[in-house]
């Protein structure tokens, strides 16, 4: 597969996945102003997910539509990054998975909005702006929750324990992300890595976290592999468009 | 959280916006939150999300002192006879729009 369709695609997956997975708060929040923040927020990403998909489709020419792509492709032709599929859990594992992902993708979309390819430098360039707002946003809660009650300190650290492990597959890059650096499309892993960590240090020093690492490195997103959750996800994401081929309303 | 606690628990703030420079912040409603910073980004969530504004400022409800409505005759009727604060007693030229 072409390395910029591949990409559009990983980043269009990242996006629709974790987007899906917020949405699933509507009416369930804590309270009705964060009901409506997720909802924003899941917005923003199925927003991304359909630029990536038009331009992956446009790419491909084969006449594939971004619904296609969302809505006709199984789990193993899903390249998202196993750590957006990861259940909601509780409050506290919804915002810890937010911000590890908002603070990696802030920063890709950053140096690919400057980077050499201007279709993904339009989307990026757009997205950056969004992912800024979500780490700012699960930022502040993470702090809230590590540094609040003896029960929220205790969810938060579950939380970052339980996610961390998939954090390490955000800069697994295989030969498709080493083009793309090439290319000047992507930051190099290492570039990226120290930046997200600095970003989060500061959240999780102010929220009285600590990373336990514990040598697990689950991956293998990128090439179409994932966890039981992301089935399930799909399953119940594309049912109407599977049971009725073309149906519009 | 119960919609109780979250009001014993969370202060109430009121929003204000402005819709862009020049004009003056409107108020938009209110909401609860745990602190000033909160407030903000709720109002920034639940108010400006179809491109209301491009400044926000949030209140603590109980720092604004209003008007009650029994003094409404003493507050508000002494005005109701001076039309002639208004400047309507003036011919507006054709080619003015803005007033």
């Amino acid at each position: 597969m072409d390395a910029v369709i591949a990409t559009a695609l990983r980043f269009g997956d990242n996006a629709m996945v974790l987007g899906q997975r917020l949405g699933r708060w509507v009416s369930r929040s804590p309270t009705i102003e964060l009901d409506v923040g997720f909802a924003n927020q899941a917005l923003d990403l199925i927003g991304q997910a359909n630029l990536f998909y038009e331009l992956a489709g446009r790419l491909e020419g084969k006449g594939r539509s971004a619904d296609d792509l969302a809505f006709l492709r199984g789990a193993d032709e899903y390249y998202n990054v196993q750590l957006v599929e990861q259940p909601n859990g509780d409050f506290a594992q919804t915002v810890m998975r937010q911000v590890l992902y908002a603070a990696y993708a802030d920063i890709v979309f950053d140096f690919m909005a400057k980077g050499s390819n201007d279709d993904l430098a339009a989307i990026a360039a757009k997205g950056q702006k969004e992912m800024a707002y979500h780490f700012r946003h699960a930022g502040e809660w993470v702090i809230r929750l590590g540094d609040g009650t003896e029960e929220s300190h205790a969810r938060s650290q579950k939380a970052l324990d339980f996610l961390w492990p998939w954090s390490h597959e955000l800069f697994a890059y295989d030969a498709v992300d080493e083009k793309m650096v090439r290319q000047d499309v992507l930051p190099d892993a290492e570039t990226i890595k120290k930046q997200w960590m600095e970003s989060l240090g500061e959240v999780f020093e102010r929220a009285g976290l600590i990373i336990n690492e514990d040598g697990w490195q689950p991956g293998g997103g990128r090439e179409g592999v994932h966890s039981e959750h992301l089935s399930y996800l799909l399953t119940e994401m594309q049912v109407l468009p599977r049971t009725y081929p073309g149906t519009q309303w | 959280m119960s919609q109780d606690q979250t009001e014993q628990e969370w202060p109430l703030f009121e929003v204000f916006i402005r819709s862009k420079q020049g004009v003056s912040h409107v108020h938009a409603g209110s909401l609860h939150a745990a602190d000033a910073r909160m407030a903000l980004e709720n109002a920034r969530d639940v108010y400006t999300r179809r491109n209301e504004g491009c400044s926000l400022w949030v209140v603590p409800s109980a720092a604004v002192t209003a008007s009650s409505p029994e003094e409404k005759g003493a507050f508000f009727e002494p005005s109701e006879s001076k039309i002639y604060r208004h400047p309507t007693f003036y011919d507006v030229p054709d080619d003015v729009e803005c007033l």
